[in-house]
């Protein structure tokens, strides 16, 4: 439970750090979202073996994470508590996979493992992308984006209104659930029959809330469609921020940079 | 200017189960006045407002707002006319933030962009919150989603203010500052609470209802002191009105005329 | 059970988001046509309700861990297939974004998986057809449980087939389906039962919710095979295009061909000597050859060479450039940080606390 609660204090958080006024921040959200869309596809469209070619893909994260101003130890925290589907997933791979595919040496590395680190590594820079650009850019503007990029406007603004009672309703469920426990004195009491009921209110007190929210958006003149003033604009240095780094990201595709900078070096030391 | 007017008679009003919760009352509000309507919990004040701006329709008896009767076709501008401020103000502040918010009425009204700004902020300024425009609203404090929620309200110009229960969930602070603010408004007030002692300050004038009924209908000090009234009426004399154990203890002292000198009214 | 961006390709994912952004886009129109603007707020907070309630959990008797509420089947019930859907689409959005919960790409796969098949398929073929239009609480209980079952196995194979297709987990089909199916009958009888009790709970509280989401039948109708057929089109044309598009980069593709074709040649293939200079010039050269000739027998004999990370050579190579990069990358990140430090820039929005 206390889990959760902080989970939701980490929301609060992540929108606190995406109201500071950095340059990053000041970007059009449009910008931001379609960047970080090139790169996530770059990163995934890497061979199940890559590795090396993966690691300069960090610049993205790390610089907008700098210039933005995030705290690099809550990034790190949160992309250790994200639900781990794909390292579950990824460590079938080591056992399945034996063949030898690397020869250090004496050290000799199975294919699976190679793939499994190659999958921790897009799993650290997708997820982290993602956590970056909420946190520099901020939940509602990322809906404008999406509502100026063509999403339909049911959909955004049931996602702003999900977004907004979010909060309302997360502490609600938390005094519910407080009040459960002090009640069930440990044993008994979070069955399912006292589940129903408890999950039932909160639906009910919910729907009632729709209702009233209604009413208030009609009290003001509401007629089916959301109207908000927000100019986004597009300027050049949006547009340099976009093909900047999907340059990058691209020329990064095909040139291995680690691989030519370690031979580099490497030759160097021979 | 007679067309501040709200008139209501002979209204009764049933939901759809059946329950009859408004049982003909009628009532003239005009131009400027400030008045409380007061009852205990379930008498109906909630409903009583619901149909002050259109949102329900009595099932007998009518509404004036205005010179015309409420009817379907002229929903849009009685809206307009009437603002409604609700008990809960998380339900109305449903925008990502608070400048989102005070600017969707504006926006509804078709107003051109600069005008909904300057009017945003001036409602903004109005309620001494013109610092927490950017804010989104769950990171407001009690008293600052109240006064945003009227920010809200003020936007849209109306005429005439419906209030539900405006200072319940305030600190003394909170609730003495939304006093005074509303003090300062020239609009017609109509406001539903539990608080007869805010209604002594503000109201000139209180509607006491009981069980979908007006059982009084008058100056507020009069009938907030007429405590047989307030007994059937399922209420309390307000505690400023109520001697003070204390003093009369200390200095036998029963204070007949009105109101206990705390500094309260000026 | 949410699909990860670190599993799935381009092709797959790219397909699975025009198939969502079709479906948003369709159930957009509907809801818009049903007129009825009660349901934008009630859509948005009760997608709020199911982040809530996914806070409450119950214990289940006798295994001493805990379910909690899923989302879509009750979505449908509550609001019909149209805005159930968008609610769950963005539910996960919202899980998306702030705890990174799959992921950007793969959010079009979790929409899929568990949007479409509870909305689109388990409420109208099984709960409407189980329930009818007088749910009574047996029929109702029957109902949500097997609908809820069905949702997720389909949900649960759906995942499957798009981490099989996109080829970076090394589970083979079969294991696969046999480890996901088994967890998910578990996980979809838990949701069931817990669907169920809320559902109970309501529909004796305030019959008249559930009778009308049961009664609206223009909402509750759903042209199946239409949105089946468009859906199919959609995925097939994104996903045929996508897969061409990486096929004409050979990396995974080359990959698996040059291991059948002869691993012990490819072990034993030459020191790293290459320099870097021959590298640049084979890179360069290689390039062109993605888009235009990937058929010649040469040029995959030249990719198996360059291929990264095979022999000693480049492995160390490998090594010792991702390190640097990585230090590199650290460093900027520092040095921005540094400079941002050194001129105080403006300080984190002064009225927040």
């Amino acid at each position: 439970m206390a889990k959760i609660d902080k989970n939701f204090l980490d929301i609060g958080y992540t929108d606190h750090l995406s109201r500071q006024l950095t340059p990053i921040h000041q970007l059009d959200p449009r910008a931001k979202l379609v960047t970080t869309l090139v790169f996530i596809t770059t990163v995934v469209s890497f061979g199940k073996y890559e590795i090396s070619a993966l690691v300069p893909f960090f610049i993205y994260p790390v610089v907008l994470a700098a210039m933005g101003n995030l705290p690099p130890a809550y990034l790190l925290k949160k992309i250790l508590l994200v639900s781990p589907f794909a390292l579950l997933i990824g460590i079938f791979n080591p056992l399945i996979d034996r063949d030898i595919l690397i020869n250090l040496g004496d050290i000799r590395i199975a294919g699976g493992w190679v793939s499994f680190t190659s999958i921790l590594i897009r799993f650290i820079l997708t997820v982290g992308a993602a956590l970056v650009l909420i946190a520099v850019t901020g939940f509602n503007a990322v809906c404008m984006a999406l509502q100026k990029l063509g999403v339909p406007k049911v959909f955004v603004v049931q996602l702003m209104f999900l977004h907004r009672y979010m909060f309302v309703l997360v502490e609600e469920a938390s005094r519910m659930v407080r009040a459960r426990s002090l009640r069930s004195l440990g044993n008994g009491g979070a069955g399912i029959k006292t589940y129903g009921p408890l999950v039932g209110h909160l639906l009910l007190r919910t729907m009632d809330r729709a209702q009233r929210i209604h009413l208030a958006m009609c009290c003001r003149g509401f007629d089916g469609q959301i109207r908000i003033m927000k100019p986004l604009k597009i300027r050049p240095i949006e547009i340099g921020f976009i093909f900047g780094w999907s340059a990058l990201f691209i020329f990064m595709r095909f040139f291995n940079i680690p691989l030519l900078m370690g031979n580099t070096i490497t030759e160097f030391l021979r | 200017m007679s067309h501040h007017i709200i008139e209501a008679q002979d209204l009764h009003y049933s939901y759809p189960d059946g329950t009859h919760v408004i049982k003909g009352v009628s009532f003239r509000i005009t131009h400027g006045e400030s008045v409380a309507i007061v009852g205990a919990n379930g008498a109906g004040k909630s409903t009583l407002l619901l149909h002050l701006n259109g949102y329900l329709r009595p099932t007998q008896g009518t509404l004036r707002i205005g010179d015309y009767p409420l009817t379907k076709r002229n929903l849009k501008s009685v809206r307009r006319t009437v603002g409604m401020v609700f008990q809960e103000p998380d339900d109305q502040l449903f925008m990502p933030t608070v400048f989102d918010d005070v600017a969707f009425g504006p926006l509804n009204l078709g107003l051109p962009l600069t005008e909904v700004e300057e009017r945003v902020i001036n409602a903004l300024e109005t309620v001494g919150m013109p610092h927490l425009r950017d804010k989104p609203p769950y990171k407001l404090s009690g008293g600052e989603k109240r006064s945003a929620a009227i920010a809200a309200v003020l936007s849209m110009s109306p005429d005439i203010l419906v209030m539900d229960e405006p200072t319940s969930d305030l600190d003394p602070r909170a609730r003495r500052r939304l006093i005074e603010l509303l003090k300062t408004f020239e609009h017609t007030k109509i406001i539903a609470t539990h608080d007869l002692d805010m209604a002594v300050d503000i109201c000139e004038r209180t509607i006491v209802i009981y069980e979908g009924r007006i059982t009084a209908d008058g100056s507020t000090l009069e009938l907030l002191q007429d405590e047989t009234l307030l007994e059937r009426s399922g209420l309390e004399k307000p505690l400023g009105m109520q001697s003070c154990p204390v003093c009369e203890s200390n200095e036998k002292k029963v204070i007949k005329d009105g109101l206990h000198s705390t500094g309260r009214r000026r | 059970m949410h699909m990860a961006d670190a599993l799935i390709s381009p092709a797959v994912g790219g397909a699975m988001w025009a198939a969502s952004a079709g479906l948003i886009g369709y159930c957009s129109k509907k809801v818009k046509q049903d007129l009825d603007d009660r349901k934008i707020p009630l859509m948005g907070v009760v997608g709020a309700f199911i982040f809530a309630a996914q806070m409450i959990n119950f214990t289940i008797p006798g295994t001493g861990s805990s379910g909690h509420l899923g989302g879509g089947m009750i979505l449908a019930i509550l609001l019909g297939p149209y805005a159930a859907f968008l609610t769950m689409a963005s539910v996960l959005t919202v899980q998306a974004l702030f705890f990174a919960d799959g992921g950007l790409l793969a959010l079009g796969c979790n929409i899929f998986n568990l949007g479409f098949f509870p909305c689109f398929v388990a409420y109208p073929l099984i709960y409407k057809k189980a329930v009818g239009r007088n749910p009574g609480e047996a029929r109702l209980f029957t109902g949500a449980i097997i609908s809820a079952v069905v949702g997720l196995q389909l949900g649960a194979f759906s995942v499957v087939l798009q981490t099989v297709l996109s080829g970076i987990s090394e589970l083979p089909f079969v294991t696969f389906v046999l480890l996901m199916q088994p967890i998910h009958l578990a996980i979809g009888i838990v949701e069931g039962l817990a669907t169920t009790a809320v559902v109970i709970f309501v529909g004796r509280a305030r019959p008249e919710i559930i009778t009308a989401a049961a009664e609206s039948a223009h909402i509750g109708r759903v042209s199946i095979k239409k949105v089946i057929v468009g859906l199919l089109a959609a995925t097939i044309l994104t996903g045929g295009a996508l897969s061409w598009f990486a096929s004409s980069y050979p990396d995974g593709l080359e990959w698996a061909m040059s291991k059948t074709s002869g691993s012990d040649e490819l072990a034993s293939s030459q020191k790293g000597l290459h320099t870097s200079l021959a590298h640049i010039q084979e890179k360069t050269a290689f390039l062109p050859d993605y888009g235009f000739k990937a058929e010649e027998i040469e040029t995959t004999t030249e990719i198996r060479k360059s291929w990264p990370a095979v022999d000693a050579g480049t492995t160390v190579s490998g090594l010792v450039g991702g390190t640097v990069t990585l230090l590199l990358a650290g460093l900027i990140g520092y040095t921005l940080k540094r400079r941002k430090q050194k001129l105080k820039t403006q300080p984190v929005d002064a009225s927040d606390v």
